[in-house]
């Protein structure tokens, strides 16, 4: 077997794989992000607390009515996603006409809300959830092992992220939706219901994090705090790729979930940092981002 | 160019508003006043809390009121220096003001790496940037060895003031802290009264406009970015002598979402808003403490009808119904 300077291939392809199923959720929660801010401009803080309850629905969904895996996939993201809605009809729809930094505030505001609440029923030692049985062992691939669950959230993200992309690059809908990011008042003079897209776009966004959520509870506890950490790499690696591309969001995010991955292994002190590093030389460079247009 | 600015700013206008207005004397000797009587009806150390942490706001204030620009991790200068003070008076053995000295001076360079890179975006991104590199001063403090990591640095000695006087009456340091964050509180009111501040308040309103009249619109917000840094530093500093501690909380994201709800509690812009905000969010953590999370979903829901239907904040509202800038 191949040595890349003294670092054994199983630690270094091991890495990798951690790397490429963080990139998974990077990429699925920017998706979320940047469809949201496309067509609501607003940066949704409380992306990260909708990933938590993405995971928590799945978990009470077993725990309280008994419903696996499978079915928590798809309802999870859906009752989310309805909560989300009526968060949007409710309260961020009052937003549109205002600084969008208001949005950023109220949507902090409803992470607070909503991490504070499933810290007090449920504490933050975090629940188990287990492997689907399905998806339990794993292959032996000669040169290293791979989990059956971990690849299965590789190739669910893919395929969400890319269903995503054709969704709003090549179909009808996806044709008004990048039409009204463009311009609302044109798209809606030619009869399109442009807030009951921009409500729908929100909850798909919320849905796609509840869906990440759902990913995640196996591999990591369900814990009330799992998303808040998580959400502000998520906000570098969307100031890294710019919001402004579909396609940008899903590449930054395996792209820096794999270097996250390769800097564990060559200089572990600096896996925690490195994305905000990179962020850094990107605001020099490139202050727009990699895929963004001008600010 | 200083002579070029200095003509442009000496309009009749802006001379009448560097001089403290009336009422604001009277509010400020009333404030002071009060801040003298208050350790000896309140629990000092409480009161010092409320200090430090209205020094916090109204240093945020400066940037986000006058300088129309949202940083979501002002907790990273409020925490290392915190974190530097405490270092400088247990291991080198300072006395506070130089200890004090030592977390400013740091939350100021910080300020200047993070405001450099921060400046080049605007908005939400500027926002998400700010927290971003806020979490990365928090990676920092967690890992490092001089931070001590989850333990923080514990029994941190207050040393003699100016190396004479001693501190450890918590009643004596009371007055020390007074003249810091109220010291401090009035230098950032004169900051947002000078040509300066309405320089500032141009380029919040227009910026392109600003830039067409010939200002060099990055070096005012990055020096209104740097100022707000350092007065953050200054509380933390101050506030790692109060407590004998410095810890993680003071570093991390939670943090900096306290001090943009005092300032929105309060009112943006205003110049007690942030004071009063300090003083009711602060309270409300001592005495709502035993509820345990249900303090951040009431933080939450604060943050919620703040935005929705409360956004001038206490003081913007009396200011309005008052008729005075407060």
């Amino acid at each position: 077997m191949f040595e890349l300077l003294g670092i054994p291939p199983q630690v270094l392809l091991g890495q990798l794989l951690i790397g490429l199923i963080n990139g998974s959720f990077y990429a699925v929660l920017s998706l979320g992000l940047a469809v949201i801010f496309g067509l609501l401009n607003i940066i949704n803080f409380a992306h990260g607390a909708q990933y938590m309850m993405g995971a928590f629905v799945a978990w009470m969904l077993l725990s309280y009515g008994g419903i696996g895996y499978w079915p928590a996939l798809f309802l999870a993201p859906v009752i989310v996603g309805v909560i989300g809605i009526a968060l949007e009809r409710v309260l961020i729809a009052r937003l549109y006409k205002l600084d969008h930094l208001y949005g950023l505030l109220l949507t902090f505001g409803l992470a607070l809300i909503i991490q504070g609440l499933f810290r007090n029923y449920y504490g933050v030692s975090g629940l188990p959830y287990q492997i689907p049985s399905a998806l339990q062992g794993g292959q032996n691939l000669g040169f290293m092992f791979l989990p059956n669950y971990r690849g299965w959230v590789i190739v669910a993200s893919v395929i969400v992220c890319f269903g995503t992309w054709f969704m709003i690059e090549k179909t009808r809908l996806g044709a008004n939706l990048r039409a009204a990011t463009e311009n609302p008042e044109l798209v809606g003079a030619f009869g399109v219901n442009v807030p009951r897209m921009i409500t729908l776009t929100y909850g798909f966004g919320v849905a796609l994090a509840a869906f990440a959520g759902v990913l995640a509870a196996p591999i990591y506890s369900v814990n009330p705090n799992m998303g808040a950490d998580l959400i502000i790499v998520v906000f570098a690696v969307v100031v890294i790729g710019g919001m402004g591309s579909i396609m940008g969001s899903i590449l930054t995010g395996f792209g820096l979930g794999v270097i996250e991955g390769l800097t564990r292994v060559f200089y572990p002190e600096g896996s925690a940092v490195v994305i905000f590093v990179i962020m850094a030389i990107v605001l020099m460079i490139k202050p727009e981002g990699l895929f963004g247009k001008s600010a | 160019m200083s002579t070029n600015e200095n003509t442009k700013t000496a309009t009749p206008a802006m001379h009448r508003s560097v001089g403290m207005p009336g009422h604001m004397k009277i509010i400020f000797v009333v404030l002071l006043a009060v801040l003298i009587a208050l350790p000896f009806m309140v629990y000092p150390v409480f009161a010092m809390k409320v200090m430090c942490f209205a020094l916090f706001a109204c240093a945020f204030n400066l940037l986000l009121g006058f300088g129309g620009l949202l940083s979501f991790g002002h907790a990273a200068y409020f925490g290392m220096a915190s974190y530097v003070c405490a270092h400088a008076a247990k291991v080198w053995g300072l006395t506070p003001e130089l200890a004090i000295l030592a977390g400013t001076v740091t939350a100021a360079l910080l300020g200047l790496l993070i405001g450099s890179l921060a400046i080049r975006r605007q908005g939400i991104y500027f926002a998400m940037v700010t927290l971003a590199f806020a979490q990365m001063v928090y990676f920092f403090a967690l890992q490092a060895e001089f931070t001590g990591g989850e333990d923080g640095i514990q029994t941190v000695p207050r040393n003699d003031l100016l190396g004479l006087f001693p501190m450890g009456d918590d009643i004596v340091f009371y007055f020390f802290v007074l003249f810091i964050t109220f010291g401090g509180i009035l230098f950032i009111y004169r900051i947002t009264h000078s040509p300066f501040g309405q320089v500032l308040k141009a380029i919040r309103e227009n910026e392109p406009r600003a830039i067409s009249l010939g200002y060099h619109v990055n070096r005012y917000k990055l020096t209104v970015f740097v100022l707000s840094a350092t007065f953050a530093g200054l509380a933390g500093a101050t506030k790692s002598q109060v407590f004998h501690l410095a810890s993680l909380t003071d570093v991390h994201w939670s943090m900096s979402g306290e001090v943009v709800l005092m300032t929105l509690l309060g009112g943006m812009g205003t110049v007690l808003g942030p004071i009063v905000g300090a003083v009711i969010v602060v309270t409300m953590q001592n005495y709502l403490a035993y509820l345990g999370a249900w303090v951040t979903v009431i933080q939450g829901v604060i943050f919620v009808i703040g935005v929705l239907m409360f956004r001038e904040g206490i003081i913007g509202v009396l200011s309005k119904i008052f008729k005075k800038p407060l």
